[in-house]
């Protein structure tokens, strides 16, 4: 069990605001911090971690008193065992994988753990490579591999996929949910995509500009009210062109371009780099199943 | 002419010394400089850059002032470690260290700047130490930027003048280094002498930094 309340004055992009946090999560759940950058989430991670001091809070991890600025406890994060798996990954360009892997191991710590988490992440064979030599998804197997063998009590993964395409975040995030199963770890994300948080967490805290304004499953925290037949996607348009007595808007929805006609009184509000919302009512999608 | 190798001999005994001890403080210092928060930071950083742009001959001037005897300076470092600093090899230490000091903390100072942040918190939520996370982590990431540190520290005691000749003279064996033979044989019309000194200088300059650009050259990035 951990409880947190965490209070931190943060200097934004858009002013300064307080980051004020209170939380409570069970042993062994996943949970996720979502919300737009710059409101405070990896602060929140890293306050947590005892790479940032707040000004005021405490933290009790397992029962154990790892903050209380009341009390002037503040222990150390090399005391405090979590696992943080950094936004750049962070591993150490002057090692091997392997090197990586046994740098994290504590003192006395038995090596067959560097040997069943390279197996378990398929690392064997890259074992001896210098890890710039990696791509981006085996850069973060390996960030997560060493995350884990310092056998720590709690895993911080502060956005570890958002570098990634969809395919490889797809198996990374199987794999992470595999693995913090396997340790029955406590986990907390950093995310701010949709899908991420609803694959891996059983619990999501939305935060805006240094709070935690609404928390639940992610089942109905997103879906907001009765679930709809409609479609409906935000995107961004990108080129406007006549089409006849029509026009043409080119808008990127997510990674995919479509193209919508639009009325030229509609067009005329529209400006290239225009955030819009696409609606659509009233048809039956084909749904083809994939893989 | 039979060659007199003991300036030369004498030069390279300096600069290594120097050089030694500059490592054992200018790294950690480096290390500090990168990562302090306090306000005299800036001033802390002209001083240490002074000697890059003042005359040798001024920093000479005032070792020699605080070195001799009759300051409180010489005075108290003769009664408390019975070290006489003025016209003396300790002396020229001393002076040279200060000297070369911004030649080996500017470029290891940056190194640390430029790595990333994350790699210090990386380590330390592995549970090492600072130490460890220095002698592991940093230095080892950080190589190309101590070799130049270091050779071009070396190369600028071996190369300076000024300071010596304010604050050690020409003592054979103590303070007659390289660059000083050379400007005595010179006005001593003795050039043949001054020839070997200079060329000797100057092809050893050449190679050192020559290994430096193919070393840091062949560092894998």
């Amino acid at each position: 069990m951990i409880q947190a309340s965490i209070r931190k004055q943060l200097h934004g992009a858009n002013g300064d605001f307080q980051l004020d946090v209170s939380l409570e999560i069970a042993e062994g759940e996943f949970v996720a911090l979502f919300g737009p950058s710059g409101v405070g989430k990896t602060t929140l991670l890293r306050c947590i971690a005892g790479l940032e001091h707040p000004e005021q809070g405490c933290l009790v991890v397992h029962g154990e008193s790892w903050l209380q600025t009341a009390s002037r406890v503040n222990i150390t994060p090399q005391q405090r065992r979590v696992g943080y798996m950094f936004q750049d990954y962070a591993l150490f360009p002057n090692m091997t994988v392997r090197g990586n892997l046994e740098f994290a191991l504590r003192k006395g710590a038995d090596k067959k753990r560097v040997e069943e988490l390279l197996e378990l992440m398929e690392l064997g064979e890259l074992q001896h490579r210098k890890t710039e030599a990696l791509s981006g998804g085996q850069k973060q197997r390996v960030a997560l591999a060493r995350a884990l063998a310092s056998e720590p009590r709690l895993l911080l993964l502060d956005e570890p996929l958002s570098a990634l395409d969809t395919t490889i975040r797809a198996r990374l995030q199987d794999e992470i949910l595999q693995l913090q199963k396997h340790f029955g770890l406590t986990a907390i994300i950093v995310s701010h995509d949709v899908g991420e948080v609803y694959k891996l967490a059983q619990r999501v805290m939305v935060m805006e500009a240094g709070h935690i304004v609404q928390q639940g499953a992610p089942t109905d925290v997103f879906s907001t009210g009765q679930t709809s037949g409609k479609f409906r996607f935000t995107g961004e348009i990108l080129a406007i062109e006549p089409m006849d007595v029509m026009f043409s808007l080119t808008v990127l929805v997510g990674n995919q371009i479509v193209r919508v006609v639009a009325m030229p009184e509609e067009a005329a509000s529209f400006y290239p780099g225009d955030k819009v919302m696409l609606i659509s009512k009233a048809f039956n999608p084909m749904v083809i199943k994939l893989d | 002419m039979t060659p007199d190798w003991q300036p030369l001999l004498l030069t390279f005994k300096l600069a290594s010394v120097t050089t030694l001890i500059l490592l054992c403080i200018g790294v950690p210092f480096a290390w500090w400089l990168a990562n302090t928060r306090i306000r005299l930071k800036p001033a802390v950083e002209a001083l240490v850059s002074m000697p890059l742009v003042l005359p040798p001959s001024v920093l000479g001037f005032y070792l020699l002032l605080a070195f001799s005897p009759e300051h409180w300076f010489g005075q108290w470092l003769d009664r408390v470690a019975g070290l006489r600093l003025a016209f003396s090899f300790q002396g020229l230490v001393v002076a040279s260290i200060i000297f070369s000091f911004p030649f080996l903390v500017h470029p290891i100072q940056a190194a640390f700047q430029n790595l990333p942040r994350s790699l210090t918190d990386a380590a330390k939520v592995l549970g090492k130490s600072n130490w460890q996370i220095l002698m592991r982590v940093l230095l080892p990431n950080i190589k190309p930027a101590l070799l130049s540190g270091t050779v071009l520290a070396f190369a600028h005691t071996v190369g300076e003048f000024g300071v010596v000749l304010m604050i050690g003279g020409n003592l054979p064996n103590q303070t007659r280094v390289a660059s000083i033979a050379i400007y005595d044989e010179v006005e001593s019309l003795n050039y043949a002498a001054a020839n070997f000194y200079a060329g000797v200088l100057f092809v050893l300059s050449f190679l050192i930094l020559l290994v430096v650009y193919v070393v840091n050259r062949r560092a894998p990035k």
